[in-house]
C-alpha cells in the first residue's frame, strides 16, 4: 500500500498539484474564499449532510498523505502533533458554533425560542455542574496520560550557541508572528503587531456596541463583528501558523507538503523597493539623496491609507455604525481594522510586485 | 454493609467537622455543599440550565483551568530533578528520561502546556461567538486577554528550560524580536535618537532584549531568569488573575445566556 501511494503516477500528479496549491499565495486565496463561502452559506454548509462528508474526505486525505515520506516527516515531529490537534479541534468547534448559530437564526426568524432559551431555569451546581466537571476531568486526564505514554517529549542535542539549526523556528504558537517576518520587519511583526493584537482584543467589548447576540450563538445579528474576528483568528493567525510549521523549511523557503526540504535552495531575494518603482521606473530619474524625499511616495501612500482610510470606509460602509458608537470608538476601530488589513495588502504587493518595503528609511530602522 | 460503613463515617465527628453540611440530598444541603467549600464556592450555587450544556461552553474554560493545575503538579515534580544552570540543565532532563521510574511528568507537562494553548484559544473563540464579552462582562474579557498573554509567556519561558538546541534557538528567534522594539531596542526605530551628547543610551548592552535575557545572547543568565519567571512569577500572577476571573464570572451573573 505505501508503495502504491508513494509511486503511483496518479497520486504523484495529485501531490504535485497540492504542492502547487499550497504555495502561500494560492493557499491564502483559497483559505479566504473558503472562509467567505462558509460565512455566507453557513446555514447550508454546516448541515451534517454536507459537513459530514467533507470531514470524512479531509480525514481520508490526511491519512493518505501520511504515506508520503516528506509529509509524515513533518507531521510526526513531536512538537507538531499538537498543531494537528489544534486544526482538528478548531474546525470542529467552528462547525459546532456555526451550526448552533444557523439553528438559532432560523428559530428567531420563525419566532421560536432559542437553543439557549429559558434563561431563568436554574439548576443547582451540586450535582449538575460538579458532576460534568468531574467527568470532564477524568476523561481529559486519561487522554493526557495516553498522549504522554505514546509520544515522548523531544530532547535534541545540548544547546550550542555556535551551531544554528536551519530553519530555526520559534515555538509553534508564535509561528504566525514569525511568518509575518517574511512580510514585515521585526519591529512590526515582532513588537507592534503583537502589541496591537492584545490591545485590539481588549478593546473589542468597548468598541462593539451592538446589544444583540449577547449570550447565545448567532451570526445574523452580528455579521460584521464575527466575520472580522474569524478573519483574524482563522486567516491571519491559524493559517499563518500552518505556513510556519508545515510549509517553511531551510532558509525559511517555502516547501509543499510533499516536497523534500532541500537545504541548498538559496533564500528568496527581494529587491523591489518603492523608491525604485517610483523614481526609476515611473519617473525615469535618479533616486534623491535625501531620505525623506526619497521615501516620499511611500510615506504619502501610507499616510493616506491611515488618514483617508477611515473616511473612505465611513462613506462606503460605516455611516450607521459610526452614528451608533460615536467618533472616538469608530476612529479606534477603523485604525485597528486598517492595521489588520496591512497584512493581506502587503502579502498581495509582495506576490504581485515582489515589493520589499513600502517605506524604507533604513537609516532609522524604520521600514514598513 | 458498605452503606452502613459509609453512613457511620458520614455521621461521625471527623467527617462532620470537615464537611459542615449533611449529605447533599436536598436543595438546602446541596447549596451548602457549594457554599461551605472554599474550592467549590468558586461556583455560584445555581446556574442557568443552558449555560452548562456541553455544546454551549464546551467546558473549555474549565479544561484550561484543569490543565493549569496539571502544569502546577507536574511542574513541581519536574523541579525535584532540575537545576537551572548551563552545566546541569540538559543532563538533568536527560537523566530524568533515562532513570526516573514512572517519569511521565515531563511528557505530561509539555503536552499539557500545548493542550492549554489550544483550549485557551478555543475558550476565547467560544466566548466571542456567544457574544459573552458584551456588558456586563467586558472587564472579564479583558482579564481573559491578559491571561491569554500570560499563558503564552508561560509556555515560551518554559520552552527554554531543557536547554537543548530546539529550546535555545526557538528562544533566540523569539527574543531577537525585542531588539527591534521601537525606541528601547537597539535595532528599533528611533533608538538612535535617544542619546546624550552623541553617546547612545540604547545599545546592545542596555536595550529591551538585554533586559529580557540579562545578556546579549541566550546564556546562563537568561536560563536563570526564564526559570524564575516560569516557575514563580508568572504562575503567581496567573493565579491571582484566575481568582479575579472566576469571581467575576459569578459576579457578572454567571455563565451568559439570552436575557
Ligand atoms: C488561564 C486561562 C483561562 C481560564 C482558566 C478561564 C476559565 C474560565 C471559566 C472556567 C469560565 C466559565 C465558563 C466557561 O467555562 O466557559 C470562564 C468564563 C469566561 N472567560 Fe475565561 N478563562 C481563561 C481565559 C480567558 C480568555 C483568554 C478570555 C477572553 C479573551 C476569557 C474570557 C472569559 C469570559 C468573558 C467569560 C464569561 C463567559 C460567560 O459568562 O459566558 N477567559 N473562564
Amino acid at each position: 500500500m505505501p508503495g502504491v501511494l508513494a509511486e503511483g503516477s496518479g497520486f504523484d500528479t495529485i501531490k504535485h498539484w497540492v504542492n502547487v496549491l499550497c504555495q502561500p499565495h494560492w493557499f491564502m486565496i483559497i483559505a479566504v474564499v473558503l472562509l467567505i463561502v462558509f460565512l455566507v452559506g453557513y446555514r447550508k454548509v454546516t448541515k451534517p449532510v454536507i459537513a459530514g462528508p467533507l470531514a470524512a474526505f479531509a480525514t481520508l486525505a490526511f491519512l493518505a498523505s501520511c504515506f508520503d515520506p516528506n509529509f509524515i516527516l513533518i507531521v510526526k515531529k513531536a512538537d507538531n502533533v499538537p498543531i494537528v490537534m489544534m486544526i482538528v479541534s478548531m474546525t470542529f468547534f467552528i462547525w459546532l458554533s456555526f451550526r448552533q448559530a444557523a439553528i438559532n437564526d432560523e428559530r428567531m426568524e420563525n419566532g421560536q425560542p432559542l437553543l439557549e432559551a429559558g434563561a431563568d431555569d436554574k439548576v443547582l451546581v451540586w450535582p449538575d455542574l460538579v458532576y460534568i466537571e468531574l467527568i470532564a476531568l477524568v476523561l481529559f486526564t486519561a487522554f493526557l496520560i495516553v498522549w504522554a505514554i505514546l509520544l515522548r517529549a523531544p530532547l535534541e542535542q545540548p544547546a550550542d550557541p555556535n551551531v544554528a539549526p536551519n530553519p530555526a523556528k520559534a515555538p509553534w504558537y508564535f509561528l504566525g508572528l514569525q511568518e509575518m517576518l517574511v512580510y514585515f520587519d521585526p519591529w512590526l511583526a515582532g513588537v507592534v503587531f503583537p502589541g496591537l493584537i492584545v490591545v485590539g482584543l481588549i478593546a473589542i467589548p468597548y468598541m462593539d456596541k451592538n446589544p444583540r447576540g449577547n449570550g447565545y450563538y448567532t451570526f445574523k445579528e452580528r455579521p460584521f463583528a464575527i466575520s472580522t474576528f474569524m478573519f483574524g483568528f482563522v486567516i491571519l493567525w491559524s493559517v499563518l501558523i500552518v505556513f510556519g510549521t508545515f510549509l517553511r523549511g531551510p532558509n525559511w523557503n517555502f516547501f509543499g507538503p510533499y516536497e523534500f526540504w532541500d537545504h541548498n535552495q538559496p533564500a528568496a531575494l527581494l529587491n523591489r523597493e518603492p523608491r525604485d518603482l517610483f523614481w526609476i521606473e515611473m519617473l525615469n530619474r535618479p533616486i534623491p539623496g535625501n531620505y525623506l524625499l526619497r521615501e516620499l511616495p511611500g510615506i504619502l501612500l501610507l499616510g493616506g491609507y491611515f488618514i483617508l482610510g477611515p473616511a473612505v470606509l465611513y462613506v462606503l460602509f460605516f455611516r450607521k455604525l459610526c452614528r451608533q458608537v460615536g467618533m472616538l470608538r469608530y476612529g479606534m476601530m477603523a485604525f485597528l481594522l486598517l492595521t489588520m488589513l496591512l497584512m493581506p495588502i502587503k502579502m498581495v504587493l509582495r506576490w504581485s510586485l515582489n515589493l520589499h518595503y513600502v517605506v524604507a528609511i533604513t537609516e532609522w530602522f524604520l521600514n514598513v | 454493609m458498605l452503606a452502613r460503613i459509609t453512613n457511620w463515617v458520614r455521621e461521625g465527628q471527623i467527617w462532620g467537622s470537615v464537611f459542615r453540611h449533611g449529605i447533599p440530598r436536598d436543595r438546602r444541603t446541596r447549596a451548602m455543599a457549594i457554599l461551605s467549600n472554599v474550592f467549590l464556592h468558586l461556583h455560584p450555587v445555581a446556574v442557568r440550565k443552558s449555560g452548562i450544556r456541553l455544546s454551549f461552553t464546551w467546558c473549555m474554560g474549565g479544561l484550561t483551568f484543569f490543565l493549569f493545575l496539571v502544569e502546577i503538579i507536574t511542574g513541581v515534580l519536574l523541579m525535584f530533578y532540575y537545576r537551572p544552570t548551563v552545566e546541569y540543565a540538559y543532563f538533568d532532563i536527560e537523566g530524568l528520561r533515562a532513570h526516573v521510574t514512572l517519569g511521565l511528568q515531563r511528557e505530561l507537562h509539555r503536552w499539557g502546556a500545548h493542550a492549554m494553548i489550544i483550549t485557551i484559544w478555543l475558550h476565547m473563540l467560544r466566548v466571542f461567538l456567544t457574544g459573552s464579552y458584551k456588558p456586563p462582562r467586558e472587564f472579564n474579557w479583558s482579564v481573559g486577554v491578559i491571561l491569554l498573554v500570560l499563558t503564552m509567556l508561560l509556555s515560551f519561558t518554559g520552552y527554554l528550560l531543557p536547554w537543548d538546541q530546539l529550546a535555545m534557538w526557538a528562544i533566540t528567534v523569539g527574543s531577537n524580536m525585542a531588539r527591534a522594539t521601537p525606541l528601547v531596542g537597539y535595532e528599533g526605530p528611533g533608538a538612535a535618537f535617544i542619546q546624550i551628547g552623541g553617546v547612545p543610551l540604547v545599545h546592545s548592552g542596555s536595550d529591551a532584549r538585554f533586559g529580557l535575557l540579562a545578556g546579549t545572547f541566550v546564556g546562563p543568565n537568561a536560563l536563570l531568569r526564564f526559570y524564575v519567571l516560569h516557575c514563580v512569577f508568572i504562575p503567581l500572577v496567573v493565579t491571582v488573575l484566575l481568582a479575579v476571573h472566576f469571581w467575576r464570572v459569578r459576579k457578572d451573573g454567571g455563565i451568559s445566556g439570552p436575557l
